[in-house]
């Protein structure tokens, strides 16, 4: 007798993209607004950036379900630790402390791909990209989700200095002005709308930067 | 003097009712530097006298945060009040977790309350040896309460604790 399968699975993948780019002085987060399931939608307005700490901002796309609970997890994370540290945590630290959390779950994963933005203690952008079980690393920009192999290779075209060996080794950050990474970003995002069919509906943009927090929304193609 | 008999444990009555290290952690809550809290309809203030060892050490901090609109202050043994200011913590948190609303004092006391008791019939648990001003605002107004080491609590409009707390009582 061959082995029995479940015929349910606990995951659903709710579709979507995020980006997020870091500067000199800012951090830029994204996301698009679309939940879907299979070949339907659920809802245009769905946001999938959450404010972890005054610094440090995430972006999630995969199972909604798994990133709400992860973020659930982090701000209560985030609540003791402010607590016993009577400050906030920096964005390295909750860089840390997402890794852990993922990897807590090795063998049931938070099906969830997140990238995290913000300001590290020098007031210069970071950005923390992971897989779903918490391997990260720190980069000068990032993309996840469905329409990541569309975006990456675009920022990769943009904001990648050119080969180490040519050049002494780079600062991980894009030299790129607040505006103009702002500005890249909707470029990205109206192009994978295009041609990746779970990302679209709304551009949710969270600029971060020394004078604090600001959010933009941007229309994106509906089909 | 008569007490002696009755008193080595927590879990041993005197003849007369009494449980007398339950009454003994009282006492170590009226030997602590003073604690006050009062209310109004809107807002609950608490306030301590901060003791220094010496000339030369901090302030005993004496005043928590236990959530967004939860602040404790506490009398007695400060290191129990911190230990008990962590679990209050731990319990608005995973309140909120739980049903993403703020935990109602009320409860919050009564599950202070019930882990007080606790401590009163176990023969190797002695009792906490603070009070604690509990003071918070929630959906049905400002509330101040008081527990005790005994594992009671009681709600006031306005209490204080701690040595010489009777001259503020009588104000």
């Amino acid at each position: 007798m061959t082995k029995q399968h479940a015929n349910w699975s606990p995951y659903d993948n709710n579709g979507g993209s995020c980006v997020a780019i870091a500067g000199a002085d800012y951090c830029v987060i994204a996301a698009d607004t679309r939940m879907s399931t299979g070949y339907n939608i659920l809802t245009r307005e769905y946001s999938k950036i959450s404010q972890l700490a005054e610094k440090s901002v995430m972006a999630s796309s995969g199972f909604q379900a798994d990133v709400k609970a992860l973020q659930k997890v982090l701000s209560a994370r985030h609540l003791i630790y402010q607590h016993q540290h009577n400050k906030q945590m920096s964005c390295p630290a909750m860089a840390q402390l997402l890794s852990n959390t993922l990897y807590y779950k090795r063998f049931f994963p938070y099906y969830s791909f997140n990238v995290l933005g913000g300001l590290d203690s020098e007031g210069k952008g970071c950005v923390f990209t992971y897989d779903a079980v918490g391997s990260y690393e720190r980069v000068g920009y990032s993309s996840q989700g469905s329409g990541s192999t569309l975006i990456m290779p675009f920022l990769d075209n943009q904001l990648k200095s050119p080969s180490p060996l040519l050049l002494p080794a780079q600062d991980a950050v894009t030299p790129l002005s607040e505006t103009e990474a702002v500005d890249l970003v909707k470029t990205v995002f109206a192009s994978a709308t295009e041609r990746d069919i779970y990302t679209g509906d709304k551009l949710e943009i969270v600029i971060l930067n020394a004078s604090g927090i600001r959010r933009e929304y941007m229309e994106l193609r509906k089909d | 003097m008569f007490r002696n008999q009755y008193d080595t444990d927590v879990t041993t009555w005197s003849p007369a009712g009494r449980l007398f290290q339950v009454e003994y952690a009282m006492e170590a809550v009226k030997q602590g530097s003073a604690a006050i809290g009062l209310r109004s309809k809107t807002h609950v203030v608490l306030a301590c006298v901060n003791k220094a060892n010496s000339e030369l050490s901090s302030h005993q901090k004496k005043i928590f945060k236990v959530d967004d609109h939860i602040g404790v202050a506490i009398a007695g043994l400060t290191a129990d009040g911190r230990v008990l200011s962590r679990y209050m913590r731990s319990e608005c948190i995973n309140y909120s977790y739980t049903y993403e609303s703020p935990l109602p004092v009320g409860r919050l006391v009564v599950h202070l309350a019930d882990k007080a008791q606790v401590c009163t019939q176990r023969s190797w648990k002695r009792p906490y040896g603070v009070g604690l001003l509990v003071g918070g605002l929630d959906e049905s107004g400002a509330h101040l309460y008081y527990n005790c080491p005994s594992g009671n609590y009681f709600e006031y409009q306005a209490f204080a604790i701690g040595s010489r707390s009777q001259a503020a009582k009588t104000y």
